[in-house]
């Protein structure tokens, strides 16, 4: 029986969005930004945070370069050499490039989608928080002892009876506070899309960067829950005697590899596909372009996300495993290229027959292409198990890794960066000096990383603080070194373009590449509540629509017939 | 047709070609540097080989696929590049078109599984010991648990890995340290395991690495059929002195194996004899 309370529900449930009701007052400089729920702020927080990271850990890498330039090197001994890359590649991937993203979305989802806020901005304030204690905890045990066993702390060397200092627990309480203030981003960022879009955004009209940062949230519960799991194990053996990684005691050092790359692998496309949302924002918008083929980059997305739960033991392949495990993991490993493949194809096509503006963000991309193709190819090459026995924790696979995450993911946060600084600052960043860092960046990667296929493939183990003078690994080490400050040189320049853009940009205006989506319908920067008026939206390129109608108004203005305005 | 690219004030095929000379010298660089910079090494062993060949395969396969996407890729940024008065068609997409890449990528994966499939038992299954192999180091196997070799042609040894040494040991009893020593053209299985953290074995010239896991043992294979020194370290990141983790295999003829391997199983005993005198001595 529908009485008429029932009948008006579904016409008065209308989508969850922010009221004001009044203004708090605002606080005083700095605490007014340590204490704020505006997404846009937090954004901003989380940028300066995860780019602080950035250049610590190429500091790391700088100082594992420096050791590595000469054979016999006594620079750096093994015990730093290895903290240093041990908390290179934490920074990197747990303090980088996983919350850059985070610091993306958070500034753009409720824009992008037409929202005043996130749907839960305290706990967005609380995951930032927790990422700089996380942060911090990792980065205090430089004042005792430093972990020493790699990112991937495979036990048993990361047990106690191997490296008792406290510096590995520090690393893994700073991934337990880092795993959950990005978990909890994700929760926010899931509830944010599914239910705060403005009205008439369906999920086929959804920017593919949002896409992304959907698809990059259900990956984050499903890896980085598994890996708190894990390391709560590692604590216990560390700590409170326990054995599940002492082959004497019925554990197993195999459990913790399993377990590891079960979130290891999909932690890699966490760390890639918005980078490839960000491709897919900025490549249609500097090809004049629609994307090529919508639906297909963003089911390919989601087809990424579901096979890369299947492909973890292809890190493990040199491992005691039966025939038939090693194929199921190299099939499902290839399996991930065509999906991958059908992405790379799509941007292509939408750059083709497009009038393409040759502005930082697309060069950005196109580098991403031309390079992360090349880690694509190296990936495939490694999954097949034979080949990778030959491969696998060489410096071929930190060639590959870095082709993926820095000439990939980096590249593209480099061109997000481009693109959306102007919205958030109101400022553009300078075109000069922005190419100067492209060209350094270019020029500095391949440099550092095309040679370090060749030294891997010549014998050269991953994680070693020195190598001889026999076996020929000198030249390639020199030229990667070289390269690496040539990259570090155009990643500061890049640097001192944003300070100074801040300083005295030229102002950008609220919509200066014409661009296709939402939040370029505000000013730059944004009002706090974003949009005055939250469009309806008709279509995957709302701002073309809204741009188009403005236009046709203009012109049915100036064909009415004029009448003059009443003078007061 | 579509007109030439104009290359007029666009200093933007630059982009392609500094690409490109960039990965010509790198190329270039790595082969003056190293003989076989573009591949994995191999050595006398046909396990060795038949990796080297598959990668060989692979990578121009690959090469194919960057050649592919850098040429689309640049020839759009220079061709479509933007010019006044001229819009873009409004494409979103073409079915066909899709299709087609998604079967050729998914055909392509597949040849790649398939040919690796081709080459696989010849890699994973050890041959049996060749001609030259002297009969009686044709089936020698150390104390394991793993099965011989196949018809019990060869020698088994078992290798462990501890911070920061490989010890071997012999068929016979007798074991040994940093250097392995083999008889040619005899199939060489070894059973491989860590007494601590894990380590890996690999020997570059000699075929792929495997991982030495406490508790667990690993298997693989090799038959040199020349006589030569093929160094090694340790893969696997296993603390400290990880990169002084060095491993050598001595390929020599089976009777110099059979003589050596005699006079270390004396040496041993010997030593072993001696520390028992020296611990009755001081009351051990």
């Amino acid at each position: 029986m529908a009485t008429p309370e029932h009948a008006a529900g579904p016409l008065t449930a209308r989508r969850p969005e922010i009221s004001v009701r009044g203004f708090p007052a605002r606080r005083a400089g700095w605490i007014d930004w340590v204490t704020t729920t505006d997404h846009k702020k937090i954004g901003i927080l989380y940028f300066f945070t995860t780019f602080f990271f950035f250049l610590l850990g190429g500091v790391e890498a700088l100082l594992m370069r420096i050791q590595l330039g000469s054979p016999d090197n006594t620079f750096l001994d093994g015990e730093t050499y290895s903290q240093l890359f041990t908390m290179h590649g934490t920074t990197m991937i747990f303090l980088f490039v996983v919350p850059v993203f985070a610091a993306f979305a958070n500034y753009l989802v409720p824009l992008m989608i037409g929202a005043r806020d996130m749907a839960f901005p305290r706990l967005n304030m609380l995951s930032w928080w927790l990422l700089v204690l996380g942060g911090t905890v990792l980065y205090t045990s430089l004042f005792f002892s430093p972990p020493a066993s790699g990112w991937t702390a495979y036990a048993p060397l990361s047990d106690d009876s191997f490296m008792p200092t406290h510096g590995m627990d520090a690393w893994i309480v700073s991934l337990h506070l880092v795993g959950l203030s990005t978990i909890l981003g994700a929760i926010n960022f899931i509830v944010t899309i599914h239910n705060m879009r403005a009205p008439g955004m369906s999920l086929s009209r959804m920017p593919l960067f949002i896409w992304t940062i959907l698809i990059y949230s259900y990956l984050i519960i499903l890896a980085i829950s598994s890996l708190a799991g894990t390391l709560t194990m590692l604590l216990v053996d560390r700590n409170f005697g326990g054995t599940f990684f002492d082959p004497n005691q019925g554990g197993s050092p195999l459990l913790w590899q399993h377990l590891f790359w079960f979130f290891g692998h999909p932690e890699v496309y966490i760390m890639v596909l918005p980078a490839f949302g960000i491709l897919s924002e900025v490549i249609p918008v500097f090809a004049r372009k629609p994307i090529f083929g919508y639906k297909a980059v963003a089911t390919a997305t989601a087809a990424i996300a579901f096979v890369s739960a299947f492909v973890w033991a292809h890190h493990m392949f040199s491992t005691p495993m039966s025939t038939a495990v090693l194929i199921f993991f190299m099939l499902t490993s290839l399996a991930v290229a065509v999906p991958t493949g059908i992405k790379l194809f799509n941007w292509l096509a939408t750059m083709w027959r497009g009038n393409i503006e040759f502005r930082l963000p697309l060069m950005f991309c196109a580098a991403f292409i031309a390079q992360f193709v090349v880690g694509g190819v190296t990936g495939v090459i490694l999954a097949i198990f034979p080949v990778d026995w030959q491969l696998t924790d060489t410096y071929f696979v930190v060639a590959h890794m870095h082709y993926v995450l820095f000439g990939g993911s980096a590249f593209g946060i480099m061109a997000g960066l481009y693109y959306w600084f102007p919205k958030m600052s109101g400022r553009m960043l300078g075109e000069g000096l922005g190419k100067l860092s492209f060209w350094l960046m270019v020029i500095g990667f391949n440099l550092t990383f095309l040679p370090q296929h060749s030294a891997g493939m010549s014998g050269m183990p991953r994680r070693v603080n020195e190598y001889s003078t026999h076996g020929g690994l000198e030249g390639y080490n020199i030229a990667s070194t070289i390269g690496s400050f040539v990259l570090a040189l155009g990643v500061l320049v890049t640097l001192i373009n944003v300070v100074q853009s801040l300083r005295n940009g030229r102002p950008s205006g609220p919509d200066p590449w014409k661009a296709n989506t939402l939040e370029w319908f505000t000013t730059s920067p944004p009002p706090e509540h974003n949009f005055d008026v939250i469009p309806t939206v008709r279509s995957a390129e709302p701002m073309k629509d809204i741009r188009r109608s403005v236009q046709q108004r203009v012109r049915g203005r100036a064909e009415e017939p004029q009448t003059p305005e009443p003078v007061a | 047709m579509w007109p030439l690219p104009n290359f007029g004030r666009a200093r933007w095929p630059l982009f392609a070609v500094l690409l490109l000379v960039l990965s010509a010298a790198g190329l270039v660089f790595a082969t003056v540097a190293g003989a076989d910079a573009i591949s994995p090494e191999s050595g006398p062993t046909d396990n060795a080989k038949d990796i080297d060949t598959l990668y060989k395969i692979v990578f121009a396969l690959g090469a194919g696929v960057i050649a592919l996407v850098w040429g689309v890729l640049f020839y759009s940024l220079v061709r479509f590049r933007a010019r006044r008065g001229r819009t873009a068609p409004q494409i979103r997409g073409n079915t066909p078109v899709e299709l087609g890449w998604t079967i050729g990528a998914s055909a392509l994966a597949i040849a790649v599984a398939v040919i690796t499939f081709f080459y696989l038992d010849n890699i994973r299954d050890p041959a049996p010991s060749g001609p030259a192999a002297l009969a009686s180091v044709r089936d020698q196997s150390a104390v394991t648990d793993q099965p011989p070799p196949p018809d019990d042609k060869g020698i088994q040894i078992k290798v462990s890995g501890q911070q920061f040494l490989w010890r071997y040991q012999y068929p016979n009893g007798a074991f040994s340290f940093v250097d392995m020593v083999v008889p040619r053209d005899t199939t060489v299985t070894l059973s491989i395991t860590s007494n601590d953290v894990a380590h890996s074995w690999w020997i570059p010239k000699l075929g792929g690495k495997m991982d030495a896991l406490r508790g667990l043992t690993n298997e693989t294979w090799f038959k040199a059929d020349k006589t030569g020194i093929f160094q090694g370290q340790c893969a696997e990141f296993c603390g400290v002195n990880h990169a002084y983790m060095y491993a050598r295999v001595l390929v020599v003829e089976p009777d110099q194996y059979q003589q050596w391997i005699e006079k270390q199983k004396k040496l041993v005993q010997q030593a072993q004899s001696q520390v028992l005198k020296q611990r009755k001595q001081f009351g051990g």
